[in-house]
């Protein structure tokens, strides 16, 4: 039986499709992990990026620091955090959380920043306070960035989440942990392949969820004249 | 309205961007600030409204120091104009104009409505209220910005370079729009600008600034144009100062000569006289409604008027018109003279260069 049927008879197979050990049991497991993570770093990465990019101040530090937390494998910080605290959710959404912050923290505080100066002076010479500047401006203007580093981080979380199964928790890393050491190759690759489906799909969705959060004037696909009149044959 | 008294700005790294200030804007009146980069006149501007804090002296608008007023609160009074307009491209043009009356808390209604009101009044057709800045031109979005500006009425306006983005045909546009909107609202205005021209055009004061934010001078355009202080002023209003002012002084200022004027029906003996009295070799002529009907050079007069071959003045003045405008049809017509017509299209009389020259003497 070739790796290529072995995985479809897995697919097709009843026993995995039901149970504590069933697809949609280990993917809801999954989104879990990856949703808790996600939202965690987005509060904590989101607002510090907005407050660095709009003060101007300790940015670069900030940024330097999560992007060296990124050098460490996300595997060491697992069973570094494994260690410390024992099995159970919080070595792996320490781990994610760190993952997770550096795109949108570097993301938030670079769209922040990149703000065209006269904007900023614009609104401050109107007499904006800094937290409507922060508000009205900066913070329309930067979301589309900030979308794209929540996408990445996303992304990045669903793929390492896997690693919860390392530590004796669910998810689709389960049947890539339990076929390696069962050796059962088919079912590796078919948690892969669950995982590889479910990235692509949080990509699809945060994709259209980054163009609904992104301001009307701000879309490059209206940047025609949607007020122009249309251009219709009349009859001679 | 707004006082610079003894007013200094040291910058952090101990640059001087302005010293020692002392000036008066008075009230609904607009003064132009103007020199060379680097003289510090959008720093003196941008004082007023504590974009940028004074250091020393004091900085005082409607009697009220502005250092015990926060910023905000003081800014939400002023009208602010800048070169880059600095539009917000996530807002509609309307939004973008209610952005003031939002922020001061009018309601929904008002604010539409004086919306309404200031597209119509900065020349904005209504179909632009619901697009993008990014979807209109260089020249509208300058009205727009304008429009934002007085969106809540403010007293005071301050304007960087309001029209230094956009070409000149559209600048010449926008100043003369500008300078029949605030002959109707009014406003105290600072103006700042590096163009001594529309420095002259747009100003009812010019403080001529130079490096480091010393003021050189101070005056109305033509008080400046006519006495400069100092050779620094000079050389900035150029060599072509005598020209500029020409164009500031209106054509009923002098009082045109009646000019070698003869009728249809006259002969060339009288004309001869008339010319000879004039000293000149042409005469004017107009009908007994004194319409003007050309000129004829005494060479080519030979019977009656009437049978003559008249030449046209190609060029006429008004009393509206400056000296400039006269001194164009002058260079531009064989006789050397401008003729100046009523409103109606009748023959006033004719302008000499030496009438020109002696007004601004």
């Amino acid at each position: 039986m070739s790796v290529l049927q072995g995985i479809v008879a897995w697919f097709a197979d009843p026993a995995h499709w039901s149970g504590a050990d069933g697809v949609p049991m280990r993917l809801g497991e999954h989104i879990a992990y990856c949703l808790l993570a996600t939202v965690l770093a987005t509060a904590i990465a989101l607002p510090l990026g907005l407050i660095l990019g709009h003060t101007g101040r300790g940015g670069s530090l900030a940024i330097n620091v999560s992007n060296a937390g990124r050098a460490i494998p996300t595997f060491g910080i697992v069973i570094l955090a494994f260690l410390v605290a024992g099995s159970g959710l919080l070595p792996i959404t320490v781990a994610l959380v760190l993952l997770a912050i550096p795109p949108i923290l570097t993301n938030t505080y670079v769209a922040v920043r990149g703000i065209d100066h006269e904007l900023r002076d614009a609104a401050e010479g109107m007499g904006m306070y800094g937290s409507q500047v922060l508000r009205q401006l900066e913070v329309p203007l930067a979301m589309p960035l900030i979308m794209a580093g929540i996408r990445t981080s996303a992304v990045q979380v669903v793929a390492t989440a896997t690693l919860a199964a390392f530590v004796s928790l669910g998810g689709l890393g389960r049947y890539i942990f339990d076929g390696l050491g069962q050796q059962v190759y088919a079912e590796v690759a078919a948690g892969a392949i669950l995982v590889a489906v479910l990235a692509l799909t949080v990509e699809y969705l945060l994709s259209k969820l980054q163009t609904a959060m992104t301001a009307r004037g701000l879309r490059s696909g209206q940047r025609d004249d949607p007020m122009a009149p249309k251009t219709t044959a009349t009859p001679a | 309205m707004i006082t610079f008294d003894h007013v200094t700005k040291r910058f952090d790294d101990g640059t001087v961007g302005v010293d020692d200030l002392t000036l008066d804007v008075p009230e609904g009146e607009v003064v132009v600030l103007v020199g060379p980069s680097g003289c510090g006149k959008t720093t003196t501007m941008r004082m007023v409204n504590r974009m940028i804090q004074p250091t020393g002296g004091t900085l005082t608008v409607d009697g009220q120091d502005v250092m015990t007023v926060s910023p905000p609160q003081l800014r939400r009074r002023i009208g602010y104009v800048i070169q880059q307009v600095g539009l917000f491209p996530h807002r509609t043009i309307a939004d973008n104009i209610a952005t003031v009356p939002e922020l001061v808390g009018w309601d929904k209604a008002r604010t539409r409505e004086r919306v309404k009101t200031l597209m119509a009044t900065v020349g904005l057709p209504d179909s632009v209220a619901n697009r993008y800045p990014h979807q209109l031109s260089g020249g509208q979005r300058q009205r727009v910005g304008v429009a934002r500006a007085l969106a809540v009425d403010p007293p005071i306006m301050l304007m960087d370079e309001p029209f230094g983005a956009v070409d000149p045909i559209v600048r010449a546009l926008l100043q003369d729009e500008f300078l029949r909107l605030q002959s109707e609202v009014r406003k105290t205005i600072v103006f700042v600008t590096h163009d001594i021209d529309e420095a002259i055009r747009m100003g009812d004061r010019i403080a001529i600034l130079s490096q480091g934010g010393k003021l050189e001078q101070y005056d109305d355009p033509e008080r400046l144009l006519a006495d400069p202080a100092n050779e620094f002023v000079a050389d900035f209003l150029g060599a072509e100062r005598g020209l500029k002012r020409l164009a500031l002084i209106p054509v009923s200022e002098v009082s045109a000569e009646p000019g070698p004027v003869v009728f249809p029906d006259d002969d060339r003996a009288h004309a001869a006289e008339v010319a000879r009295s004039y000293g000149t070799d042409w005469v004017v002529v107009v009908d007994e409604q004194r319409r003007l009907r050309g000129w004829v050079s005494l060479h080519e007069l030979d019977g009656r008027i009437a049978d003559a071959n008249l030449r046209q003045f190609a060029l006429s003045v008004e009393s509206t018109d400056s000296l400039r405008a006269a001194l164009n049809a002058m260079v531009t017509s064989r006789t050397g003279v401008a003729v100046r017509l009523s409103e109606g299209g009748l023959y006033e009389g004719i302008i000499t260069q030496e009438l020109v020259s002696k007004e601004i003497r």
